[in-house]
């Protein structure tokens, strides 16, 4: 990559040739005359705005009512494709909740030497409290976000794993919502499958770890810190989707061994809560004693079997950056299978031998922080002046095993509608795993595109923006 | 439902109608200050209006004397004002947003679109804004967000929710506003009957978007009782105390038929209704038209205490 530009895998174009998933786009855009796209793009807007659909970034101040740019160019996976990513996610979350069960009951994993123990058990995310303790049907992690990136036609690297709490689902379906009233007819010209029962397929995997003290229908509340929180809209959506209170935790309490739930008839029960908060606020008398977010007495009942926390407390430790790059010996050692996705290449900065040779790379890495998100504190060596990469470099001699390093990847891009047209833009994909009874995966999830020309950053707190994704059914 | 948002549903009701009063008592204010002052030593008109709508103590502390102008800003664009239209707007608009999953689209977009004019107007020069647009756009937000919930709203729980709040501030706010009346003549029993008398008290039907309405109810002259009589004891008058009461009884009746258990939220409504329903106009004279009206107040905001504790607190039991 030294001096020379590199060569980035147009998920479009192969050579002059248009790839198949792609063939009933190319005409489409050809005859889209200008005005036409901007009239959509406005009526876009206008529509997301019109459904609250925001993004609010922490820290950052200004319009905490602002969108998330749509970029109304789809993204297309063809059925064959898809077929392979499915089996690579649905074995990663698998082997990500035999490693949770595992690492919470008798340690096999460590005691075979595959994962150093300290990595293990003095991670900030593991969670002591829940020592020995088995969650219905033996899953801790109920919504994997496995966020992925391409580089070439077979290549998908898996870039992390998220098993608490991922977001960014509701963008999945109201992106593919306005795509249907924006443009019906490339929805009768194209089979695409739908996504559209996702809410329903996340109730029923709810529903099927409902704890076995419940008896008839299990109750499933969704738990969210409250309006204020810049996911608000996404937990109300996914309520009202799934027919489902939304809830806070003033609205619950505990009392005997079960939760409830404050209603206008009096107290009624709750078997399943998807928490949409941290491990360390959903208890005061466990975790924060500071936090007014959770519910007192919350773990206890959890422990004895009174209620069902989605995604399970301490399910944390399974997708840190620093457990990350055990995951394919995870696959290994549990399922006796070969991964289906690759890793990264990582190097651990808490390792001295790796630390030194990130140090004299660093112009070539993207450096990230163990505990980090959103894109804040990275740096991206080949996008960075001297002056930053010094800084940087300073901040990891400072604490390196906060630290992890992976090369640069040549992202895939995907045609982007952008003020000159239409342009190559760089891309990710987040798909959302449900694991209950079943494990399932609806066709897509969540592209996120980085609208700046040339950068490789998707987040949507550094200008990233989003794009509906289509599986091509077969 | 979660006694939460029942409580939010609630309140986006009371925060709407309220935003609505306070319109309505600028229409009075205004109206008010346009005849002379031939009263020396009266009361001003416009330190009525604070007092009928509860902010005379908040509003001398950040301006002193009530100059109409500050007046006017303080009741409709002034977040630090709770009552104004601003906050009971903003205030409606949040609830909405906690509550969304409860609205449909119709009645989301009725409080949001609100919520973004008014912030638009905020960004507009004053000297652009008439007071009386500014009334109009108030009373047009108030029943576009009204006719959306009776068009579109499920007839359960939550309906029942949004309406008694809808009829507990109705009957709060036209008791204020009738009450507006004692504080401008309080000083004079001789001008009861004379000409700016019914000038003052038709201001007030005007402000109730019922001055028509009562001419075709009664017809001939205007006099006090006849007027206490329509905004008090007629139940033909939309905003009169005993057609809000008797809605909000109704509503709660609705509730405790659908979840098969009455509470003490009922029999107190319905003690109020018999009260104003047995009440003559020569009764409430008597006790003094100020006094009634207090004592009215307070039975309201005692009801709105025992629908707070029974369904929106979540401690029942």
């Amino acid at each position: 990559m030294d001096g020379g530009k590199p060569e980035y895998f147009n998920e479009m174009f192969d050579g002059g040739m248009v790839r198949a998933p792609y063939a009933g786009l190319d005409a489409w855009t050809r005859q889209m005359p200008p005005e036409l796209r901007n009239l959509k793009q406005s009526e876009a807007e206008k529509l997301f705005r019109r459904i609250g659909i925001t993004f609010a970034v922490y820290g950052e101040g200004g319009d905490p009512d602002r969108l998330i740019p749509f970029d109304m160019f789809p993204r297309v996976f063809s059925s064959a494709e898809w077929r392979k990513l499915e089996a690579g996610i649905k074995q990663r979350a698998r082997a990500l909740n035999a490693f949770l069960m595992d690492v919470y009951g008798r340690g096999e994993i460590v005691k075979a030497g595959r994962i150093p123990a300290h990595l293990v058990y003095r991670n900030d995310a593991f969670e002591k409290s829940v020592v020995g303790f088995k969650p219905p049907r033996g899953v801790y992690s109920h919504i994997v976000g496995i966020d992925i990136v391409r580089t070439g036609p077979e290549e998908f690297f898996v870039l992390e794993d998220n098993c608490r709490t991922p977001s960014g689902v509701s963008y999945m379906l109201e992106n593919r919502e306005i795509m249907m009233r924006l443009f019906p007819g490339l929805f009768r010209e194209n089979r695409i499958s739908p996504v559209e029962n996702y809410p329903a397929l996340l109730k029923r995997t709810l529903a099927s770890v409902a704890p076995h003290k419940c008896d008839g229908d299990p109750c499933v509340v969704i738990l969210t810190p409250g309006h204020f929180n810049s996911a608000y809209y996404e937990h109300s959506f996914l309520a009202d989707m799934m027919g489902v209170e939304l809830v806070e935790g003033q609205d619950l309490f505990v009392e005997g061994d079960y939760v409830w739930m404050r209603t206008t008839q009096g107290p009624r029960r709750v078997d399943v809560i998807y928490r949409r908060i941290d491990d360390a606020f959903i208890d005061p008398l466990c975790f924060r004693p500071d936090s007014m977010l959770g519910v007192p007495g919350l773990m206890n009942v959890y422990r004895s079997g009174g209620v069902t926390i989605a995604s399970a407390p301490g399910a944390g430790v399974a997708d840190d950056k620093a457990i990350y790059t055990f995951v394919p010996e995870m696959i290994r050692f549990y399922l006796g299978e070969t991964p289906i996705l690759n890793n990264v290449p990582t190097w651990q900065c808490a390792r001295a031998d790796e630390c030194a040779y990130v140090l004299e790379h660093l112009g070539e890495l993207v450096v990230k922080e163990v505990h980090g998100s959103g894109g804040y504190g990275m740096l991206v060596g080949p996008k960075s002046t001297k002056e930053q990469i010094a800084a940087f470099a300073e901040k990891i001699r400072e604490d390196p095993s906060n630290y992890i390093a992976q090369p640069t990847l040549a992202l895939s891009t995907c045609p982007s509608f952008v003020e000159e047209g239409v342009a190559p833009r760089h891309v990710d994909l987040r798909p959302y795993c449900l694991v209950g009874e079943r494990i399932e995966l609806v066709p897509g999830g969540l592209t996120r595109v980085a609208l700046r020309e040339g950068s490789l950053v998707v987040n949507s707190s550094q200008g990233g923006g989003v794009k509906d994704t289509w599986v091509m059914a077969e | 439902m979660l006694s939460r948002t029942a409580a939010s549903l609630y309140w986006i009701a009371r925060y709407m109608e309220r935003a609505e009063t306070v319109a309505r008592l600028l229409e009075v204010g205004g109206r008010n200050a346009l005849i002379p002052n031939l009263s020396g030593g009266f009361r001003n008109e416009w330190e009525s209006i604070l007092q009928a709508s509860g902010t005379q103590a908040g509003f001398a502390a950040k301006y002193g004397d009530p100059v109409s102008r500050n007046i006017e800003s303080y009741l409709f664009f002034d977040l630090d004002n709770p009552s104004s239209v601003a906050s009971c707007i903003t205030g409606a608009r949040e609830n909405g947003r906690i509550v969304r999953t409860a609205l449909t689209s119709a009645v989301w977009d009725a409080l949001n679109t609100g919520y973004q004019e008014m912030l638009a107007m905020r960004r507009t020069e004053r000297s652009k804004l008439p007071l009386s647009e500014l009334i109009d756009w108030t009373m047009r937000q108030s029943m576009i967000l009204r006719g959306a919930i009776e068009d579109t709203q499920l007839r359960v729980d939550g309906y029942d929710f949004l309406n008694i709040g809808y009829h507990l501030e109705r009957a709060d706010s036209t008791a204020r506003l009738v009450d507006v009346k004692y504080f401008v003549l309080l000083p004079q029993v001789d001008y009861v009957g004379s000409g700016l008398d019914n000038y003052q008290w038709r201001t007030i039907l005007r402000a109730m978007s019922a001055h028509r309405a009562f001419s075709w109810a009664y017809g001939g002259e205007i006099t006090p009782a006849k007027i206490a009589d329509f905004l008090i004891l007629n139940r033909k008058a939309p905003r009169s105390l005993i057609t809000a009461t008797e809605g909000a009884a109704s509503h709660l009746d609705r509730l405790a038929r659908g979840y098969g258990r009455s509470t003490e939220a009922q029999t107190k409504a319905r003690s109020l209704v018999a009260e104003l329903a047995e009440a003559t106009v020569e009764d409430i004279f008597d006790e003094g038209l100020h006094e009634f009206l207090t004592r009215f107040i307070d039975e309201i905001s005692a009801l709105g205490g025992v629908i707070h504790e029974v369904y929106l607190s979540g401690d029942t039991r």
